[in-house]
């Protein structure tokens, strides 16, 4: 076993923060999506770093769990998306905002 | 540098680039080419799942969301078709700003903070079944079973949400 | 065969079914259906009171019959059943509600005809006979209360029947406030007693625990009195005694059958019956038998006054309720339990056959209440004038009808009885002289104002010239006839000779307990006078109305009301109660009211709490929708910012 647990956590951390500044930053309803995907992917890098380094197979099925959360959420937040393009006819975050007050 | 260090740098920095092209505007502008890149970068993920002898999860990454996950979003994005109007030019503002030097500050002093703490972490020795189909199923259906069963239902009522909030309403 | 404890729920309930029939499905009945339920109902439970009283009477001297349905309350010691109680003073009562009161059903269907109500009307009338009788044949003091409550209520509706005429409705107001008053009396009796008897209030009970050797009431005689007064404050509201009696005349406002069967002669003498029901508790307190005779003798002539001057069909009936029902008081007030029931009885008929005799007048003159209006309606209306002649002639106590006995009964007693305790006489023989020379002033002027009503209503010449008088159609007339014979009869039952006296014989039981405080100075000699003196007092009466309205002396009333105008305005205006009422209490209500009105809702809850309230979320509102741009990647940056700072404030 070569690589330490703090590069995994160092990977995941990167990543948190690309996908943390894709969501904050793009006005792409659909890239916001994938941003929030790819912060969802390094939360589970952490659980599957420390159940490598702890030896505990338990954070697997978190895991799996998140996975099972992302895949709904990506299936809702599209058909929103669908959604908001057939009212607005475009799929900008910042231009959704008729629900305001 | 050990072999396993190399492997791990060239999957770290493949799945950084990926998400770096999802998210910086130059590459992403086109949401399929951000979709494209989003699968580069999780099957990197996959590989380092590997690394970590998480073989199961592993899999299912690839399954999941370079499968399932991307074929629905390239299947929205062709669905909605947009324009190169339609496709708005970044636009900044101070908030935004703010988002991002806030996620840096917290991804630096969250490594920054950690790296010492982990040092002290060693791998501990695993079976040779770890991580396989059989043990994570063994998790799945002894330790986590209401959490298990709970997100059947979840997909369950998300699969029907989904068909509720885009269907096409009449009136 | 039912049993009659059983009996006692086929008297009690075929009202209740009545009342929740017409009432529930009002809008989908022919008034066929209406009235065979509504009228139907009484008469079914009129069957089951006289077979319950028939075997009652069977089973000797002392019997009662107790039917319990099921416990009620249940709290600690408190223990109430619901549960029914017939002796022989409950069967006069419910012999009285149902016989009469079936027969104003069977009235009120000619009556009611063509009221667009007619449904509600008979529910409404059914329901108060459900209380009434709930009231009468309630064995504890609660399940009286409730009946009490019930006929309140049911008096409120009807009384308001025709609530689309504010007025009326006003009326309907005034009767249920003003009984509330002397509910509240009733209320803090029950509880004082409750106390006392560790939560047994059950007559039987309550009668057990006042016989029994060194008990609590004999050794706190003020306790006794003032719950006895506290009781007395509830039965001065609902039968209408000084100072509560400004209701009745009011009361008037609602359909005349309902005049007749509540505000006549059932539930205003429920007054009557609860003291008699507890006379082994009053006969302790002579205070408060002073009291109850007082304001029963000073009712009997006040009113009676204030009926001379009213022109009023109805008006007039009302104040002559309000004295008789006084005369009632005075006789319960004396220790004459009997004689008062007996009067509770015999009043029933006549004043029931009086009302219905004028809802039978009003009817045909097409709702005039005007009595100058009217005029030798003998002629026009032969069946009413028979009722309402031989009602008359009870009410004013001539001889063979059955007023003169009751009335007689009570004078005779009043003057003769004397109360006493451990041998000593309490309360002096001037008083009980005074209260029966109270009495026969009022029984002039009671033959005096009554035969002034029937000489301006029903001898001379019609004076209306719109109205056309007809006779009532048979419903009505069955009722005239029966309850006129009835006011004629009834007074046999209890004729003033010992042995003839069945009514009083057959009364005995329930009041053996007070008898050893009752003393009478009595004898044949002392009777014959004493009647000769009402008697007398009756043909005064009588003589000076006929003069005065029919006879010689026709200009009279004209004379000395324009020469004494002030003493005929005072009397005219029923001496200003309700505008002494309105000034002391109302006013100071009036002014409270506005006071908290103004400051503390206006000013301090409307202000502060509620309106307060608002602006501040209105405030708060304003400040938000400041930061809530509806931009989420705005709520994304203020969500790392907080995330940033909780790192921090952590490591």
């Amino acid at each position: 076993m070569g690589v330490p647990l703090s590069y995994y956590i160092g990977l995941a951390v990167v990543l948190f923060t690309i996908g943390a500044i894709g969501v904050a930053t793009r006005r792409n309803m659909l890239v916001v999506l994938m941003s929030l995907e790819i912060m969802m992917n390094s939360v589970n890098l952490v659980f599957i770093s420390f159940a490598r380094f702890r030896g505990d197979v338990g954070a697997h099925g978190i895991v799996f769990v998140v996975i099972a959360v992302a895949a709904a959420e990506v299936a809702v937040g599209l058909a929103i998306a669908i959604q908001i393009f057939k009212h607005n006819r475009s799929v900008n975050v910042d231009e959704a905002d008729k629900l305001k007050y | 540098m050990s072999a396993e260090m190399i492997v791990f740098w060239i999957l770290a920095i493949g799945a950084v680039l990926g998400a770096l092209a999802v998210v910086l505007p130059p590459f992403g502008r086109n949401p399929l080419h951000g979709a494209l890149a989003l699968v580069v970068s999780f099957i990197f993920m996959a590989g380092v799942y590997v690394q970590l002898s998480a073989f199961f999860v592993a899999v299912i990454q690839v399954l999941v969301y370079a499968g399932a996950v991307m074929t629905l979003f390239v299947f929205v994005i062709m669905l909605l078709n947009l324009t190169p109007e339609e496709l708005a030019q970044p636009k900044y503002s101070w908030y935004k700003v703010l988002s991002v030097f806030s996620a840096l500050a917290i991804g630096f002093i969250v490594a920054s903070g950690l790296t010492h703490v982990l040092v002290h972490f060693h791998a501990a020795s695993i079976p040779a079944t770890f991580g396989n189909a059989a043990s994570v199923g063994g998790v799945l259906v002894k330790k986590w079973l209401f959490v298990f069963e709970f997100s059947s239902i979840l997909l369950l009522s998300a699969i029907v949400g989904a068909v509720l909030i885009a269907r096409k309403r009449r009136s | 065969m039912i049993s009659t404890s059983h009996l006692l729920y086929w008297v009690l309930f075929p009202p209740l079914i009545g009342a929740f029939f017409n009432g529930v499905f009002s809008r989908h009945l022919s008034r066929r259906v209406v009235h065979w339920v509504g009228v139907g109902m009484p008469f079914i439970s009129l069957l089951a009171v006289l077979t319950a009283v028939l075997r009652l009477t069977g089973m000797g001297h002392d019997a009662s019959v107790t039917a319990t349905l099921f416990p009620w309350i249940t709290v600690g010691t408190l223990h109430i059943d619901f549960s029914l109680f017939l002796d022989p003073l409950s069967s006069v009562m419910t012999l009285v509600i149902t016989f009469v009161g079936s027969f104003i059903h069977l009235y009120s269907m000619g009556y009611m005809e063509e009221d667009p109500g007619y449904a509600r009307y008979f529910s409404h009338l059914n329901l108060f006979l459900f209380s009434m009788l709930l009231l009468v044949l309630g064995r504890s003091l609660p399940l009286l209360f409730i009946g009490w409550e019930g006929v309140g209520l049911c008096s409120y509706l009807l009384i308001g029947f025709w609530f689309d005429d504010t007025t009326k409705a006003k009326a309907g107001k005034k009767a249920f406030i003003v009984n509330r008053i002397g509910d509240f009396g009733f209320l803090l009796a029950m509880f004082l007693l409750a106390f006392v008897m560790k939560g047994d209030l059950s007559f039987p009970g309550i009668k057990a625990a006042v016989l029994a050797p060194g008990s609590y009431f004999h050794a706190h005689l003020g306790f006794v009195t003032l719950v006895t007064l506290l009781l007395f404050v509830g039965a001065t509201g609902k039968s209408a005694q000084i100072p509560l009696y400004i209701w009745l005349p009011d009361a008037m406002a609602g359909p005349t059958p309902v005049s007749a069967l509540i505000h006549a002669a059932t539930m205003v003498t429920a007054g009557v019956y609860m003291i008699a029901r507890l006379n082994f508790l009053y006969i302790l307190s002579p205070t408060t038998m002073a009291v109850v005779a007082g304001i029963g003798a000073l009712t009997a002539l006040y009113a009676a006054t204030i009926g001379i001057a009213q022109n009023d069909i109805k008006k007039v009936l009302a104040y002559s309720t309000i004295s008789q029902l006084g005369y009632m008081f005075l006789a319960v007030g004396v220790g004459a339990f009997g004689a008062g029931v007996f009067h509770l009885m015999t009043h029933a008929f006549f004043k029931a056959t009086l009302f219905l005799g004028a809802g039978a007048v009003i009817h045909a003159m097409h709702g005039e209440q005007n009595i100058w209006e009217m005029g030798g309606l003998r002629k026009h209306m032969p069946i009413t004038n028979f009722a309402f002649l031989s009602a008359t002639l009870a009410i004013s106590g001539v001889p063979l009808f059955s007023g003169f006995f009751s009335k007689d009964d009570i004078l005779y007693q009043a003057f003769t009885h004397r109360i006493v305790v451990n041998g000593h006489q309490v309360l002096p023989a001037w008083l009980f002289q005074l209260y029966w020379a109270l009495g026969l002033i009022a029984a002039i002027i009671t033959a005096f104002y009554m035969f002034r009503l029937y000489f301006v209503a029903f001898t001379g010449s019609l004076r209306s010239k719109t109205a056309h008088p007809h006779e009532v159609n048979w419903s009505m007339a069955t009722t005239l006839i029966v309850l006129g014979t009835g006011s004629i009869v009834m007074g046999y039952v209890g004729m003033p000779i010992e042995k003839l006296n069945v009514f009083e014989h057959f009364l005995d039981p329930v009041f053996e307990a007070s008898a050893p405080f009752i003393h009478s100075t009595g004898n044949p000699t002392t009777m014959w006078s004493l009647m000769g003196a009402s008697v007398t007092a009756a043909g005064i009466g009588i003589l000076l109305a006929w003069l005065m309205y029919a006879g010689a002396w026709r200009n009279f009333p004209q004379a000395f009301t324009t020469k004494c105008k002030h003493l005929y305005s005072l009397v005219f205006h029923k001496y200003y109660v309700d505008e002494i009422y309105g000034a002391l209490v109302v006013r100071p209500l009036m002014w409270t009211r506005d006071v908290l009105h103004q400051v503390v809702d206006k000013g301090i809850i409307d202000n502060i709490f509620v309106n307060g309230s608002a602006r501040f979320v209105d405030l708060v509102g304003r400040g938000i929708r400041i930061v809530a741009n509806g931009d989420v990647q705005a709520y994304v940056a203020a969500f790392l910012l907080g995330a940033l700072a909780l790192i921090l404030i952590i490591f």
